[in-house]
Protein backbone atom coordinates (compact mmCIF):
# COMPACT_ATOMS: atom_id res chain seq x y z
CA UNK A 1 0.00 0.00 0.00
CA UNK A 2 2.80 2.64 -0.10
CA UNK A 3 3.20 3.78 -3.44
CA UNK A 4 -0.66 3.56 -2.86
CA UNK A 5 -0.45 5.73 0.00
CA UNK A 6 2.29 8.12 -1.81
CA UNK A 7 -0.62 8.95 -4.12
CA UNK A 8 -3.93 9.28 -1.51
CA UNK A 9 -1.84 11.29 0.21
CA UNK A 10 -4.12 12.77 3.52
CA UNK A 11 -4.38 15.96 2.20
CA UNK A 12 -5.54 15.01 -1.50
CA UNK A 13 -8.02 12.36 0.87
CA UNK A 14 -9.41 15.42 2.72
CA UNK A 15 -10.06 17.70 -0.21
CA UNK A 16 -12.10 14.99 -2.22
CA UNK A 17 -14.06 14.27 0.68
CA UNK A 18 -14.29 18.06 1.63
CA UNK A 19 -13.23 20.32 -1.52
CA UNK A 20 -13.06 23.70 -0.89
CA UNK A 21 -14.47 26.42 -3.20
CA UNK A 22 -16.58 23.97 -4.65
CA UNK A 23 -19.44 25.93 -6.07
CA UNK A 24 -20.83 28.25 -8.34
CA UNK A 25 -19.29 31.51 -8.68
CA UNK A 26 -21.84 34.44 -8.41
CA UNK A 27 -20.10 36.95 -10.50
CA UNK A 28 -17.33 34.96 -12.12
CA UNK A 29 -16.36 36.56 -15.52
CA UNK A 30 -14.21 34.12 -16.67
CA UNK A 31 -15.72 30.10 -17.08
CA UNK A 32 -14.57 27.26 -19.00
CA UNK A 33 -15.39 23.67 -18.74
CA UNK A 34 -13.16 20.58 -18.77
CA UNK A 35 -13.31 17.06 -19.89
CA UNK A 36 -11.70 14.20 -19.24
CA UNK A 37 -13.43 11.43 -21.26
CA UNK A 38 -11.00 8.22 -20.03
CA UNK A 39 -12.96 8.52 -16.79
CA UNK A 40 -15.53 11.07 -17.51
CA UNK A 41 -14.21 13.54 -14.96
CA UNK A 42 -15.77 16.88 -15.57
CA UNK A 43 -14.94 19.99 -14.15
CA UNK A 44 -15.90 23.87 -14.62
CA UNK A 45 -13.91 26.46 -13.42
CA UNK A 46 -15.63 29.67 -12.69
CA UNK A 47 -13.02 32.92 -12.17
CA UNK A 48 -13.35 36.66 -11.03
CA UNK A 49 -10.83 38.60 -12.45
CA UNK A 50 -9.30 41.85 -11.86
CA UNK A 51 -6.64 43.76 -13.11
CA UNK A 52 -5.12 40.34 -14.16
CA UNK A 53 -5.69 39.06 -10.80
CA UNK A 54 -7.81 35.56 -9.45
CA UNK A 55 -9.84 37.78 -7.38
CA UNK A 56 -12.15 34.72 -6.67
CA UNK A 57 -12.24 31.28 -7.96
CA UNK A 58 -14.34 28.23 -7.56
CA UNK A 59 -15.33 25.14 -9.20
CA UNK A 60 -17.93 22.48 -9.67
CA UNK A 61 -17.79 18.91 -11.40
CA UNK A 62 -17.48 15.10 -10.78
CA UNK A 63 -14.71 13.19 -11.14
CA UNK A 64 -12.28 10.61 -9.17
CA UNK A 65 -10.38 11.62 -5.88
CA UNK A 66 -7.10 13.02 -7.65
CA UNK A 67 -9.17 15.68 -10.17
CA UNK A 68 -11.01 16.58 -7.17
CA UNK A 69 -8.49 17.21 -4.84
CA UNK A 70 -6.33 18.64 -7.83
CA UNK A 71 -9.26 21.27 -8.23
CA UNK A 72 -10.28 22.09 -4.85
CA UNK A 73 -6.03 22.17 -4.11
CA UNK A 74 -5.60 24.64 -7.23
CA UNK A 75 -8.49 27.01 -6.04
CA UNK A 76 -7.02 27.85 -2.93
CA UNK A 77 -3.30 28.01 -4.41
CA UNK A 78 -4.10 30.74 -7.01
CA UNK A 79 -6.56 32.61 -5.16
CA UNK A 80 -5.10 36.04 -5.03
CA UNK A 81 -2.26 35.66 -7.41
CA UNK A 82 -2.07 37.32 -11.38
CA UNK A 83 -2.07 35.90 -14.16
CA UNK A 84 1.38 35.40 -14.37
CA UNK A 85 1.66 33.71 -11.23
CA UNK A 86 -0.81 31.28 -11.41
CA UNK A 87 1.04 30.33 -14.77
CA UNK A 88 4.53 29.59 -13.54
CA UNK A 89 2.86 27.85 -10.78
CA UNK A 90 0.81 25.17 -13.27
CA UNK A 91 4.23 25.02 -14.52
CA UNK A 92 5.70 24.11 -11.56
CA UNK A 93 2.62 21.21 -10.77
CA UNK A 94 3.06 19.78 -14.52
CA UNK A 95 6.53 19.25 -13.68
CA UNK A 96 6.17 17.36 -10.76
CA UNK A 97 3.30 15.40 -11.73
CA UNK A 98 4.83 14.23 -15.28
CA UNK A 99 8.02 13.88 -13.68
CA UNK A 100 9.80 15.97 -16.05
CA UNK A 101 11.50 17.61 -13.61
CA UNK A 102 13.29 14.37 -12.55
CA UNK A 103 13.68 12.82 -8.89
CA UNK A 104 15.45 16.18 -7.54
CA UNK A 105 12.78 18.34 -8.86
CA UNK A 106 12.02 20.92 -5.64
CA UNK A 107 8.40 21.02 -5.37
CA UNK A 108 9.21 23.60 -2.45
CA UNK A 109 7.83 26.60 -4.10
CA UNK A 110 4.11 24.42 -4.88
CA UNK A 111 3.14 24.28 -0.83
CA UNK A 112 0.50 21.67 -0.46
CA UNK A 113 0.43 20.91 -4.29
CA UNK A 114 3.29 18.98 -2.90
CA UNK A 115 1.10 16.37 -2.18
CA UNK A 116 0.23 15.31 -5.54
CA UNK A 117 4.61 14.38 -6.16
CA UNK A 118 2.80 10.59 -5.77
CA UNK A 119 1.39 10.92 -9.27
CA UNK A 120 4.31 10.45 -11.42
CA UNK A 121 4.38 6.90 -10.24
CA UNK A 122 0.56 6.92 -11.88
CA UNK A 123 1.24 8.03 -15.78
CA UNK A 124 -2.67 7.41 -16.20
CA UNK A 125 -3.55 9.93 -13.63
CA UNK A 126 -1.47 12.88 -15.00
CA UNK A 127 -4.31 14.12 -16.76
CA UNK A 128 -6.42 13.38 -13.42
CA UNK A 129 -4.48 15.75 -11.56
CA UNK A 130 -3.81 18.64 -14.63
CA UNK A 131 -7.69 18.55 -15.73
CA UNK A 132 -8.34 21.41 -13.33
CA UNK A 133 -5.39 23.07 -14.47
CA UNK A 134 -6.08 23.07 -18.25
CA UNK A 135 -9.59 24.04 -17.76
CA UNK A 136 -8.01 27.21 -15.43
CA UNK A 137 -6.04 28.46 -18.28
CA UNK A 138 -8.82 28.14 -20.54
CA UNK A 139 -10.88 30.12 -18.50
CA UNK A 140 -8.19 32.53 -18.09
CA UNK A 141 -7.72 33.01 -22.22
CA UNK A 142 -11.34 33.16 -22.62
CA UNK A 143 -11.71 30.03 -24.97
CA UNK A 144 -15.17 29.10 -25.80
CA UNK A 145 -14.75 25.11 -26.67
CA UNK A 146 -14.55 22.89 -23.99
CA UNK A 147 -11.38 21.43 -23.09
CA UNK A 148 -10.54 17.95 -23.33
CA UNK A 149 -7.34 15.72 -22.17
CA UNK A 150 -7.05 13.60 -25.01
CA UNK B 1 -26.10 -37.25 -10.12
CA UNK B 2 -25.52 -40.28 -7.84
CA UNK B 3 -27.96 -41.13 -5.12
CA UNK B 4 -24.93 -41.06 -3.13
CA UNK B 5 -23.78 -37.24 -4.30
CA UNK B 6 -27.36 -36.27 -2.58
CA UNK B 7 -26.80 -38.07 0.69
CA UNK B 8 -23.56 -37.15 1.43
CA UNK B 9 -23.78 -35.71 4.58
CA UNK B 10 -20.40 -33.79 4.04
CA UNK B 11 -20.62 -31.35 1.42
CA UNK B 12 -17.74 -31.02 -0.47
CA UNK B 13 -16.45 -27.59 -1.12
CA UNK B 14 -15.13 -27.44 -4.83
CA UNK B 15 -13.49 -24.42 -6.90
CA UNK B 16 -15.78 -25.00 -10.15
CA UNK B 17 -18.73 -27.18 -11.25
CA UNK B 18 -18.07 -31.03 -11.89
CA UNK B 19 -16.14 -31.81 -15.10
CA UNK B 20 -14.73 -28.54 -15.30
CA UNK B 21 -11.13 -28.09 -14.56
CA UNK B 22 -10.28 -24.59 -14.24
CA UNK B 23 -6.61 -24.80 -13.41
CA UNK B 24 -6.29 -27.29 -16.68
CA UNK B 25 -8.03 -24.50 -18.46
CA UNK B 26 -5.48 -21.76 -17.07
CA UNK B 27 -2.32 -23.90 -18.20
CA UNK B 28 -3.63 -22.76 -21.82
CA UNK B 29 -3.03 -18.94 -21.24
CA UNK B 30 0.05 -18.31 -20.59
CA UNK B 31 -0.34 -14.72 -20.17
CA UNK B 32 -2.30 -16.03 -17.21
CA UNK B 33 1.35 -16.47 -15.27
CA UNK B 34 2.35 -12.86 -15.79
CA UNK B 35 2.99 -10.70 -12.39
CA UNK B 36 1.63 -7.43 -11.95
CA UNK B 37 2.97 -4.78 -9.59
CA UNK B 38 4.43 -8.05 -7.54
CA UNK B 39 1.16 -9.64 -7.62
CA UNK B 40 -0.13 -12.88 -9.62
CA UNK B 41 -2.10 -10.96 -12.23
CA UNK B 42 -5.88 -11.32 -11.98
CA UNK B 43 -7.88 -10.34 -15.15
CA UNK B 44 -11.03 -9.66 -14.98
CA UNK B 45 -11.35 -7.25 -17.50
CA UNK B 46 -12.55 -9.84 -20.05
CA UNK B 47 -15.21 -7.68 -21.62
CA UNK B 48 -12.92 -5.33 -22.92
CA UNK B 49 -10.65 -7.71 -24.87
CA UNK B 50 -10.41 -11.64 -23.62
CA UNK B 51 -6.57 -13.51 -23.11
CA UNK B 52 -5.44 -16.07 -26.42
CA UNK B 53 -4.89 -19.56 -25.20
CA UNK B 54 -2.05 -21.14 -26.84
CA UNK B 55 -3.12 -22.71 -29.53
CA UNK B 56 -4.35 -19.27 -31.13
CA UNK B 57 -0.58 -18.15 -30.69
CA UNK B 58 0.99 -20.79 -32.18
CA UNK B 59 -1.62 -20.95 -35.15
CA UNK B 60 -0.35 -17.23 -35.95
CA UNK B 61 2.90 -18.05 -35.47
CA UNK B 62 2.29 -21.00 -37.66
CA UNK B 63 1.17 -19.14 -40.39
CA UNK B 64 3.44 -16.90 -40.69
CA UNK B 65 6.66 -19.21 -40.55
CA UNK B 66 5.54 -21.73 -42.57
CA UNK B 67 1.73 -20.54 -44.67
CA UNK B 68 2.29 -16.61 -44.99
CA UNK B 69 1.19 -15.57 -48.72
CA UNK B 70 -1.39 -13.77 -50.10
CA UNK B 71 -4.69 -15.44 -50.35
CA UNK B 72 -7.00 -15.97 -53.28
CA UNK B 73 -5.01 -15.37 -56.22
CA UNK B 74 -1.87 -16.66 -55.99
CA UNK B 75 -0.63 -19.72 -58.36
CA UNK B 76 1.71 -21.06 -56.22
CA UNK B 77 2.14 -23.34 -52.92
CA UNK B 78 2.05 -21.36 -50.39
CA UNK B 79 -0.84 -18.90 -51.56
CA UNK B 80 -2.87 -22.17 -51.92
CA UNK B 81 -2.30 -23.25 -48.72
CA UNK B 82 -3.31 -19.94 -46.90
CA UNK B 83 -6.04 -19.57 -48.84
CA UNK B 84 -7.11 -23.00 -47.50
CA UNK B 85 -6.52 -22.07 -44.17
CA UNK B 86 -8.43 -18.75 -44.26
CA UNK B 87 -11.16 -20.28 -45.85
CA UNK B 88 -11.19 -23.17 -43.36
CA UNK B 89 -11.58 -20.75 -40.76
CA UNK B 90 -14.34 -18.98 -42.15
CA UNK B 91 -16.01 -22.55 -42.37
CA UNK B 92 -15.40 -22.86 -38.54
CA UNK B 93 -16.85 -19.45 -37.61
CA UNK B 94 -19.98 -20.70 -39.84
CA UNK B 95 -19.93 -23.88 -37.75
CA UNK B 96 -19.02 -21.75 -34.62
CA UNK B 97 -22.16 -19.59 -35.57
CA UNK B 98 -24.81 -22.38 -36.84
CA UNK B 99 -24.49 -20.80 -40.16
CA UNK B 100 -26.30 -22.63 -43.09
CA UNK B 101 -22.98 -21.83 -45.50
CA UNK B 102 -19.82 -20.39 -44.86
CA UNK B 103 -20.30 -17.88 -47.91
CA UNK B 104 -22.58 -16.21 -45.34
CA UNK B 105 -19.08 -15.27 -42.76
CA UNK B 106 -17.99 -11.57 -43.76
CA UNK B 107 -14.99 -11.41 -42.46
CA UNK B 108 -14.60 -7.90 -41.01
CA UNK B 109 -11.80 -5.52 -38.20
CA UNK B 110 -14.32 -6.06 -35.72
CA UNK B 111 -17.90 -5.84 -34.38
CA UNK B 112 -17.81 -2.14 -35.16
CA UNK B 113 -16.83 -2.53 -38.94
CA UNK B 114 -19.70 -5.02 -39.34
CA UNK B 115 -22.46 -2.80 -37.80
CA UNK B 116 -21.07 -0.15 -40.08
CA UNK B 117 -21.84 -2.28 -42.92
CA UNK B 118 -24.59 -3.56 -42.74
CA UNK B 119 -25.55 0.19 -41.62
CA UNK B 120 -24.26 1.66 -45.08
CA UNK B 121 -25.02 -1.06 -47.53
CA UNK B 122 -28.44 -2.89 -46.43
CA UNK B 123 -29.83 0.05 -44.35
CA UNK B 124 -28.92 3.24 -46.19
CA UNK B 125 -30.24 2.50 -49.89
CA UNK B 126 -33.61 1.45 -48.27
CA UNK B 127 -34.13 4.25 -45.46
CA UNK B 128 -36.70 7.05 -46.69
CA UNK B 129 -36.70 10.18 -44.71
CA UNK B 130 -38.99 9.46 -41.77
CA UNK B 131 -38.76 5.43 -41.43
CA UNK B 132 -37.23 4.55 -38.29
CA UNK B 133 -34.24 2.08 -37.30
CA UNK B 134 -35.18 0.66 -33.08
CA UNK B 135 -31.65 0.14 -30.95
CA UNK B 136 -32.16 0.13 -27.12
CA UNK B 137 -30.73 2.29 -24.09
CA UNK B 138 -28.30 -0.41 -23.59
CA UNK B 139 -26.05 -0.32 -26.80
CA UNK B 140 -22.15 0.24 -26.92
CA UNK B 141 -21.54 3.62 -29.08
CA UNK B 142 -20.77 1.03 -31.61
CA UNK B 143 -24.56 -0.05 -31.96
CA UNK B 144 -26.14 3.82 -31.89
CA UNK B 145 -23.38 5.87 -33.62
CA UNK B 146 -23.76 3.88 -37.11
CA UNK B 147 -27.25 4.21 -37.16
CA UNK B 148 -27.22 8.01 -36.22
CA UNK B 149 -24.73 8.80 -39.17
CA UNK B 150 -27.14 6.53 -41.18
CA UNK B 151 -30.49 8.19 -39.97
CA UNK B 152 -28.09 11.78 -40.75
CA UNK B 153 -27.60 10.61 -44.55
CA UNK B 154 -31.51 9.42 -44.81
CA UNK B 155 -33.54 11.43 -42.66
CA UNK B 156 -34.66 8.49 -41.16
CA UNK B 157 -34.94 8.29 -37.30
CA UNK B 158 -33.38 6.79 -34.57
CA UNK B 159 -35.99 4.91 -31.77
CA UNK B 160 -34.81 3.83 -28.09
CA UNK B 161 -36.49 1.17 -26.49
CA UNK B 162 -35.98 1.47 -22.95
CA UNK B 163 -34.85 -0.34 -19.45
CA UNK B 164 -36.17 -0.84 -16.57
CA UNK B 165 -33.98 -0.56 -13.18
CA UNK B 166 -32.46 -3.42 -13.40
CA UNK B 167 -31.12 -3.14 -17.24
CA UNK B 168 -33.53 -5.22 -18.38
CA UNK B 169 -35.07 -4.35 -21.89
CA UNK B 170 -38.60 -3.54 -21.50
CA UNK B 171 -40.08 -5.59 -24.02
CA UNK B 172 -43.76 -4.01 -24.14
CA UNK B 173 -42.51 -0.64 -25.20
CA UNK B 174 -40.07 -2.53 -27.74
CA UNK B 175 -43.32 -4.26 -29.22
CA UNK B 176 -44.96 -0.26 -28.89
CA UNK B 177 -41.67 0.92 -31.12
CA UNK B 178 -42.31 -1.47 -33.71
CA UNK B 179 -44.54 0.38 -35.98
CA UNK B 180 -45.09 1.06 -39.67
CA UNK B 181 -42.41 2.93 -40.16
CA UNK B 182 -39.80 0.51 -38.34
CA UNK B 183 -37.34 -0.52 -41.56
CA UNK B 184 -34.70 -2.13 -39.07
CA UNK B 185 -34.22 -3.16 -35.59
CA UNK B 186 -30.64 -3.33 -34.16
CA UNK B 187 -29.84 -4.52 -30.80
CA UNK B 188 -27.25 -6.36 -28.54
CA UNK B 189 -27.60 -9.68 -27.28
CA UNK B 190 -25.26 -9.31 -24.01
CA UNK B 191 -25.19 -5.71 -22.92
CA UNK B 192 -21.09 -5.18 -22.09
CA UNK B 193 -22.26 -2.16 -19.57
CA UNK B 194 -24.42 -4.35 -17.56
CA UNK B 195 -24.55 -8.12 -18.17
CA UNK B 196 -27.93 -8.60 -19.80
CA UNK B 197 -28.90 -10.96 -21.94
CA UNK B 198 -31.72 -9.36 -24.16
CA UNK B 199 -34.46 -11.79 -25.36
CA UNK B 200 -33.18 -12.14 -28.61
CA UNK B 201 -35.38 -14.90 -29.75
CA UNK B 202 -38.32 -12.84 -28.82
CA UNK B 203 -37.01 -9.67 -30.70
CA UNK B 204 -36.21 -11.30 -34.03
CA UNK B 205 -40.08 -12.95 -33.92
CA UNK B 206 -41.49 -9.80 -33.35
CA UNK B 207 -39.72 -7.78 -35.48
CA UNK B 208 -40.58 -10.11 -38.34
CA UNK B 209 -44.01 -10.35 -37.73
CA UNK B 210 -43.80 -7.13 -39.10
CA UNK B 211 -41.22 -7.63 -41.47
CA UNK B 212 -38.50 -5.93 -40.02
CA UNK B 213 -34.71 -7.35 -40.35
CA UNK B 214 -32.92 -7.49 -37.27
CA UNK B 215 -28.97 -7.20 -36.86
CA UNK B 216 -27.85 -8.61 -32.62
CA UNK B 217 -24.49 -7.08 -31.79
CA UNK B 218 -22.85 -9.96 -30.35
CA UNK B 219 -19.83 -9.15 -29.29
CA UNK B 220 -20.22 -9.82 -25.87
CA UNK B 221 -22.53 -13.06 -26.18
CA UNK B 222 -20.73 -14.74 -28.92
CA UNK B 223 -17.36 -15.99 -26.18
CA UNK B 224 -20.17 -16.29 -23.23
CA UNK B 225 -23.28 -18.13 -24.79
CA UNK B 226 -24.09 -20.79 -27.96
CA UNK B 227 -24.89 -18.74 -30.38
CA UNK B 228 -27.20 -20.55 -33.16
CA UNK B 229 -27.59 -17.90 -35.65
CA UNK B 230 -30.29 -20.33 -37.89
CA UNK B 231 -32.46 -21.02 -34.35
CA UNK B 232 -32.48 -17.32 -33.86
CA UNK B 233 -33.53 -17.07 -37.05
CA UNK B 234 -31.41 -12.80 -36.87
CA UNK B 235 -30.85 -11.56 -40.05
CA UNK B 236 -27.00 -10.16 -39.25
CA UNK B 237 -25.18 -11.15 -36.25
CA UNK B 238 -21.82 -9.08 -35.39
CA UNK B 239 -18.65 -10.16 -33.23
CA UNK B 240 -14.99 -9.54 -32.74
CA UNK B 241 -12.36 -12.45 -32.57
CA UNK B 242 -10.38 -10.82 -29.80
CA UNK B 243 -13.27 -10.90 -26.97
CA UNK B 244 -13.44 -14.28 -28.31
CA UNK B 245 -9.88 -15.72 -27.34
CA UNK B 246 -8.86 -14.58 -30.89
CA UNK B 247 -6.48 -12.05 -32.14
CA UNK B 248 -7.82 -8.30 -32.29
CA UNK B 249 -8.35 -6.66 -35.86
CA UNK B 250 -10.76 -9.31 -36.93
CA UNK B 251 -14.67 -9.91 -36.25
CA UNK B 252 -16.76 -11.21 -38.25
CA UNK B 253 -20.10 -10.58 -39.34
CA UNK B 254 -22.91 -13.21 -40.09
CA UNK B 255 -26.07 -12.61 -43.01
CA UNK B 256 -28.13 -14.21 -44.40
CA UNK B 257 -26.83 -15.17 -48.43
CA UNK B 258 -29.83 -13.80 -49.90
CA UNK B 259 -29.81 -10.44 -48.09
CA UNK B 260 -25.96 -10.31 -48.73
CA UNK B 261 -26.45 -10.87 -52.10
CA UNK B 262 -28.57 -7.96 -52.68
CA UNK B 263 -26.66 -5.79 -51.11
CA UNK B 264 -23.89 -3.37 -52.46
CA UNK B 265 -20.54 -3.59 -51.78
CA UNK B 266 -19.42 -1.99 -48.65
CA UNK B 267 -15.72 -0.96 -50.23
CA UNK B 268 -13.94 -0.94 -53.60
CA UNK B 269 -10.77 -2.30 -54.06
CA UNK B 270 -8.94 -5.88 -54.59
CA UNK B 271 -10.45 -9.61 -54.44
CA UNK B 272 -13.99 -7.75 -54.55
CA UNK B 273 -14.27 -8.09 -58.23
CA UNK B 274 -14.87 -9.80 -60.69
CA UNK B 275 -14.04 -7.81 -64.04
CA UNK B 276 -12.94 -4.11 -63.72
CA UNK B 277 -13.22 -2.42 -66.96
CA UNK B 278 -13.41 1.81 -66.97
CA UNK B 279 -16.56 1.45 -68.21
CA UNK B 280 -18.31 -1.30 -65.67
CA UNK B 281 -16.89 -3.50 -62.80
CA UNK B 282 -18.81 -6.89 -61.86
CA UNK B 283 -18.43 -7.69 -58.16
CA UNK B 284 -17.72 -11.01 -56.75
CA UNK B 285 -19.85 -13.68 -54.76
CA UNK B 286 -20.36 -13.04 -51.64
CA UNK B 287 -18.93 -13.02 -49.09
CA UNK B 288 -15.87 -11.59 -50.95
CA UNK B 289 -17.83 -9.02 -52.44
CA UNK B 290 -17.42 -7.36 -48.72
CA UNK B 291 -13.50 -8.35 -48.55
CA UNK B 292 -11.75 -5.84 -50.65
CA UNK B 293 -8.15 -5.37 -50.17
CA UNK B 294 -5.81 -7.93 -48.97
CA UNK B 295 -7.60 -8.64 -45.68
CA UNK B 296 -6.31 -9.99 -41.79
CA UNK B 297 -5.20 -13.17 -42.88
CA UNK B 298 -3.52 -14.61 -39.88
CA UNK B 299 -6.42 -12.95 -38.01
CA UNK B 300 -8.98 -14.52 -39.90
CA UNK B 301 -7.07 -17.94 -39.19
CA UNK B 302 -6.15 -17.31 -35.72
CA UNK B 303 -10.26 -16.62 -35.41
CA UNK B 304 -10.65 -19.92 -36.75
CA UNK B 305 -8.24 -21.41 -34.24
CA UNK B 306 -10.12 -19.52 -31.50
CA UNK B 307 -13.29 -20.45 -32.10
CA UNK B 308 -12.73 -24.17 -32.40
CA UNK B 309 -10.71 -23.97 -29.06
CA UNK B 310 -13.84 -22.59 -27.64
CA UNK B 311 -16.35 -25.18 -29.32
CA UNK B 312 -13.92 -27.59 -28.19
CA UNK B 313 -14.96 -26.96 -24.31
CA UNK B 314 -18.35 -26.16 -24.64
CA UNK B 315 -20.31 -23.10 -25.18
CA UNK B 316 -22.75 -24.81 -22.37
CA UNK B 317 -20.01 -25.68 -20.14
CA UNK B 318 -18.60 -22.01 -20.27
CA UNK B 319 -21.74 -20.62 -19.86
CA UNK B 320 -22.43 -23.28 -16.98
CA UNK B 321 -18.79 -22.07 -15.29
CA UNK B 322 -19.16 -18.53 -15.54
CA UNK B 323 -23.00 -18.44 -14.04
CA UNK B 324 -21.65 -20.16 -11.16
CA UNK B 325 -19.14 -17.58 -10.90
CA UNK B 326 -20.94 -14.72 -11.41
CA UNK B 327 -23.26 -16.07 -8.45
CA UNK B 328 -20.36 -16.81 -6.41
CA UNK B 329 -19.07 -12.78 -7.44
CA UNK B 330 -22.03 -11.26 -6.72
CA UNK B 331 -22.85 -12.37 -3.51
CA UNK B 332 -19.09 -11.74 -2.88
CA UNK B 333 -18.92 -7.93 -4.37
CA UNK B 334 -22.99 -7.33 -2.37
CA UNK B 335 -21.45 -8.61 0.92
CA UNK B 336 -19.07 -5.54 0.58
CA UNK B 337 -20.89 -2.15 2.66
CA UNK B 338 -20.97 0.66 0.04
CA UNK B 339 -21.03 -1.51 -2.92
CA UNK B 340 -23.94 -1.07 -5.73
CA UNK B 341 -24.41 -3.38 -8.31
CA UNK B 342 -25.62 -1.54 -11.60
CA UNK B 343 -26.99 -4.14 -13.88
CA UNK B 344 -29.06 -6.96 -11.70
CA UNK B 345 -31.41 -8.42 -14.66
CA UNK B 346 -32.50 -11.79 -13.78
CA UNK B 347 -30.72 -13.31 -17.37
CA UNK B 348 -27.82 -12.31 -16.82
CA UNK B 349 -23.79 -13.42 -18.09
CA UNK B 350 -20.29 -12.35 -16.06
CA UNK B 351 -19.91 -8.63 -16.06
CA UNK B 352 -20.40 -7.17 -12.64
CA UNK B 353 -20.61 -2.91 -12.96
CA UNK B 354 -20.73 -1.67 -9.65
CA UNK B 355 -20.26 1.84 -7.56
CA UNK B 356 -18.85 2.24 -4.49
CA UNK B 357 -20.16 4.27 -2.32
CA UNK B 358 -17.88 8.14 -1.49
CA UNK B 359 -15.16 6.59 -3.97
CA UNK B 360 -14.97 6.81 -7.91
CA UNK B 361 -14.15 4.21 -9.94
CA UNK B 362 -10.77 5.76 -11.25
CA UNK B 363 -9.73 5.38 -7.99
CA UNK B 364 -10.89 2.14 -7.41
CA UNK B 365 -9.61 0.97 -10.40
CA UNK B 366 -6.00 2.33 -9.14
CA UNK B 367 -6.25 0.75 -5.73
CA UNK B 368 -7.17 -2.58 -7.56
CA UNK B 369 -3.98 -2.50 -10.40
CA UNK B 370 -1.80 -2.35 -7.56
CA UNK B 371 -3.09 -5.28 -6.39
CA UNK B 372 -2.60 -7.09 -9.65
CA UNK B 373 -6.50 -7.00 -10.62
CA UNK B 374 -6.95 -5.31 -13.61
CA UNK B 375 -10.78 -4.21 -14.20
CA UNK B 376 -12.03 -1.64 -16.36
CA UNK B 377 -13.39 1.94 -14.53
CA UNK B 378 -15.07 4.30 -16.59
CA UNK B 379 -18.52 4.42 -19.02
CA UNK B 380 -17.79 1.18 -20.77
CA UNK B 381 -18.31 2.60 -24.15
CA UNK B 382 -21.79 3.34 -22.97
CA UNK B 383 -22.93 6.57 -21.96
CA UNK B 384 -26.29 6.17 -22.31
CA UNK B 385 -26.70 3.74 -19.53
CA UNK B 386 -24.48 5.53 -17.38
CA UNK B 387 -26.82 8.66 -17.75
CA UNK B 388 -29.76 5.80 -17.51
CA UNK B 389 -28.50 5.12 -13.79
CA UNK B 390 -27.03 8.11 -12.59
CA UNK B 391 -23.86 7.70 -12.26
CA UNK B 392 -20.38 9.11 -14.30
CA UNK B 393 -18.76 6.13 -14.12
CA UNK B 394 -18.40 2.64 -13.12
CA UNK B 395 -15.93 0.21 -11.95
CA UNK B 396 -16.53 -3.78 -13.88
CA UNK B 397 -15.42 -6.82 -13.11
CA UNK B 398 -16.15 -9.11 -16.16
CA UNK B 399 -15.31 -12.75 -15.97
CA UNK B 400 -13.92 -15.15 -18.43
CA UNK B 401 -13.83 -18.90 -17.83
CA UNK B 402 -10.19 -19.30 -16.43
CA UNK B 403 -10.95 -16.98 -13.48
CA UNK B 404 -11.51 -18.69 -10.37
CA UNK B 405 -13.36 -18.22 -7.12
CA UNK B 406 -10.03 -16.85 -5.71
CA UNK B 407 -9.92 -14.39 -8.09
CA UNK B 408 -13.04 -12.98 -6.94
CA UNK B 409 -11.84 -13.16 -3.25
CA UNK B 410 -8.88 -11.55 -4.13
CA UNK B 411 -11.54 -9.07 -5.65
CA UNK B 412 -13.26 -8.85 -2.54
CA UNK B 413 -10.41 -8.42 -0.29
CA UNK B 414 -8.66 -5.42 -2.35
CA UNK B 415 -12.45 -3.97 -2.16
CA UNK B 416 -11.68 -3.84 1.07
CA UNK B 417 -8.26 -1.77 0.98
CA UNK B 418 -10.15 0.46 -1.21
CA UNK B 419 -12.09 1.22 1.68
CA UNK B 420 -9.63 1.24 4.29
CA UNK B 421 -7.81 3.88 2.01
CA UNK B 422 -10.37 6.10 1.46
CA UNK B 423 -11.96 5.67 5.07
Amino acid sequence: MSDLRDLYQEVILDHNKAPRNFHRLEGANRTAEGHNPLCGDQVRVYVLLADDRIGNIAFQGSGCAISKASASLMTASVKGKTRAEAEALFHAFHKMVTGEGGAAFDAGGLGKLAAFSGVREFPIRVKCATLPWHTLRAALEGRQEPVSTE
Amino acid sequence: MTSAGRTSATPIRRDSPPGFDVEKIREDFPILRVMAHGKPLVYLDNAATSQKPQVVIDRLREYYRAENANIHRGIHYLSERATEAYEDARAAVARFLNAAEPREIVFVRSTTEAINLVAQSYARPRLQPGDEVVISAMEHHSNIVPWQIVCEQTGAILRVVPINDAGELVLAEYERLLGPRTKFVAMVHVSNALGTVTPVRRIVELAHSRGVPVLLDGAQAAPRLPVDVRALDCDFYAFSGHKAYGPTGIGALYGKASLLEAMPPYQGGGDMILSVTFEKTLYNVIPFKFEAGTPHISGGIGLGAAVDYVSGIGLERIAAYEGDLLAYATDALAAIPGVRLIGTAKEKVGVLSFVLEGVHAHDVGTILDREGIAIRTGHHCAMPVMQRFGVPATARASLAFYNTRAEIDALAAAMHKVRELFG
